[in-house]
């Protein structure tokens, strides 16, 4: 435990002193946010969102549909259709039934209420049965937010925990450590945990920050994100572990790296969610670990779910973790072969 | 005695090379022991292998009689030719570092007065000069008071005055009764700080023994030499005389007895020189090429 914690206690003077990297460390999400904020300010363009539950083809009567100013979006299933309906993202929704149509509205969004109107108008010919779904707005900044988060986790993590260990073995840290009677164990232990620890304060610092100048939506538990937050962390940093068990290069650690990271900064639905994607890209998805991070932390946050309704996502990091660090542990060498 | 170290047959192997091929030696305890050699020679490899730091590709290594054990790292200190520290630590954050690693430890103020830290204990390790980063190095070596210390190489790239304290360091150490195993390719240095040693080329070992002895054994002449016009009958002289414009050089076994000939010449003698064949004239011979090659 003594060469634990002296190793743990190192690695965070170590961070704290290299101020470039630190101060990085807080700029680099910050500037996202701020551009997002700035970009996402605009108000939408498009009159009326219209969601159709099943093919656009079979709603050739319906006339709201063929309107030039109405933007139609098709689901398969009503389920994440709804979840858009209450929290504003569509304005209203449209399932074709025997003998008329079922709609759903969201009486607290104007442009909803205002599409109702429309359709009440144009298709007053047809059987139109109403239901009512109740829902705060949810911005895009909010939507996007929990992404920026688990994006600057993952950079932090991933090149955190990588280019030190690569950049020790390198330079002959690994192998003065070697001669010690530290074992890989501790030495790789004391390392996330320092990391860990960093990684989870900063992106709480900045989700505080966030939160006073944007005022974002949080439903959920607070205990619950910083779970996710904790086990996504973990399950990153144990990626990076592999990616650094025996690398000697700082060139090919990047390039691995940036291997990594780029996928999964495009197809863990940070920026646009993937439920309309090709199955194959959706499965892909599924196994990057930010993926989970992404989607437990915007459910928590915007749908307020609870414990249950994120437990396969807290599973899959989990796996990921446990996988990756026997992965490294198998892998790990003090130097260069 | 039971040495406190001993190899047998060590061979290492790597893709295309064979960088050790079967060494064997025993070190008593006590002694500063040499691997004198030139670069690529396979020093620094026997004493990874030695240390634990490398696996050697067959071989025995015994530590006081016995394989060594788990705990052979708790016991002896190492310093490597080149090692980094962990950025943005200052000297004595680095010493509270390593002392933590260690079931029993000398006082930090101790190897702070041993090795001469005094003076850069609140500097960066990493910003130290050459000769303050390897007094650093060496105290790290010597934090658990180990019986046994490896020194890889650890005066290369120091200026002359860095090196001469160096020494001076390895001398107080000797004086402890630890037993020093030092790598080197300074011929004055193994001269200097070496009770016995092995010289070893391509990864063999090409003799051994005490510095003395090897000289004793494979270079016993001196070169006397002198500037002189007059002529000198050779006749006169035991040894081998030869000349070249206004000197003249003779190899003799007993220099006392040549000063005692040259003098029935009534020469000036004001120019004479001595010369005794070092361990760079003796690796020449038995190898074939300079150290430095």
């Amino acid at each position: 435990m003594r060469k634990f914690w002296a190793l743990f206690t190192a690695r965070n003077m170590e961070f704290y002193r290299d101020r470039a990297a630190l101060s990085w460390a807080f700029i680099f999400p910050l500037l996202i946010i701020v551009g997002c904020a700035l970009v996402f300010s605009k108000p939408d363009q498009t009159l009326i969102r219209l969601g159709l539950i099943g093919e656009i083809g079979t709603y050739n009567e319906l006339a709201l549909a063929q309107q030039n100013y109405v933007e139609v979006t098709e689901y398969a299933a009503p389920e994440r259709a709804l979840e858009q309906i209450a929290h504003h993202q569509i304005d209203l929704l449209v399932e074709r039934e025997a003998g008329g149509y079922r709609y759903w509205v969201n009486p607290e969004s104007s442009p909803g209420l205002a599409a109702q109107q429309l359709l009440r108008s144009l298709d007053s010919d047809k059987l139109l049965q109403e239901e009512q779904l109740r829902g705060q707005a949810v911005r895009y900044v909010d939507w996007v937010m929990p992404g920026v988060l688990a994006m600057n986790m993952m950079f932090a993590s991933l090149f955190g925990i990588g280019y030190v260990i690569v950049r020790y073995r390198q330079n002959g840290v690994l192998k003065r450590f070697q001669a010690t009677p530290v074992s890989a164990l501790q030495f790789i232990v004391a390392q996330v945990a320092s990391r860990l620890m960093i990684v989870v304060l900063v992106n709480g610092l900045i989700f505080i920050g966030c939160d006073y100048f944007l005022n974002l939506l949080m439903l959920g538990d607070y205990s619950l994100l910083l779970l996710i937050a904790l086990a996504g962390a973990l399950s990153l940093l144990s990626l990076g572990l592999v990616i650094a068990s025996r690398t000697a290069s700082e060139e090919l650690a990047g390039g691995l790296l940036n291997t990594l990271t780029w996928p999964m900064m495009f197809f863990s639905e940070i920026w646009f969610s993937l439920e309309n994607a090709p199955g194959w890209i959706q499965s892909v998805a599924n196994v990057m670990p930010l993926t989970h991070v992404v989607n437990a932390a915007r459910a928590v946050m915007i749908e307020g779910a609870g414990f249950a309704a994120i437990a396969h996502h807290l599973f899959a990091l989990l796996v990921t973790t446990v996988i990756c660090l026997l992965l490294a542990a198998r892998l790990f060498r003090w130097q260069r072969e | 005695m039971t040495p406190i170290l001993e190899v047998r047959n060590l061979t290492k192997h790597y893709r295309l090379v064979q960088a050790v091929k079967g060494i064997s030696f025993s070190i008593p305890t006590g002694i500063c022991f040499g691997l004198l050699g030139p670069n690529g020679a396979g020093k620094s490899t026997t004493i990874e292998m030695i240390e634990g730091i490398k696996t050697p590709s067959s071989g025995e290594i015994l530590y006081k009689g016995a394989p060594r054990g788990k705990d052979f790292a708790q016991q002896c200190g190492i310093q490597f030719q080149s090692t980094a520290l962990p950025d943005f630590l200052l000297v004595r954050e680095v010493l509270a570092l390593f002392h933590s690693f260690y079931d029993k430890t000398l006082a930090i103020d101790e190897l702070v007065s041993l090795c001469d830290l005094g003076e850069f204990l609140d500097q960066e390790a990493n910003r130290l000069s050459g000769g303050q980063k390897q007094r650093l190095l060496l105290a790290l070596a010597l934090i658990n008071d180990p019986e046994i210390v490896f020194l890889d190489e650890p005066t290369t790239g120091l200026d002359p005055q860095s090196r001469r304290r160096f020494w001076h360091l390895i001398d107080r150490i000797k004086k402890q009764g630890k037993t020093v195993i030092l790598t080197t390719h300074y011929m004055d240095e193994a001269e200097s700080l070496c009770d016995d040693l092995v010289i070893i080329d391509h990864g063999t070992i090409v003799d051994q023994g005490s510095p003395q002895s090897l000289l004793q054994k494979h270079l016993p002449h001196r070169q006397v030499s002198l500037h002189t016009d007059s002529e000198i009958e050779t006749a006169a002289i035991t040894g081998e005389v030869s000349f070249s414009p206004g000197v003249v050089t003779i190899d003799t076994l007993s220099v006392e007895k040549t000063l005692q000939e040259l003098m029935t010449f009534n020469l000036d003698l004001s120019t004479l020189r001595v010369h005794n064949p070092t361990l760079e004239d003796l690796f020449i011979k038995l190898t074939g090429h300079a150290l430095r090659d």
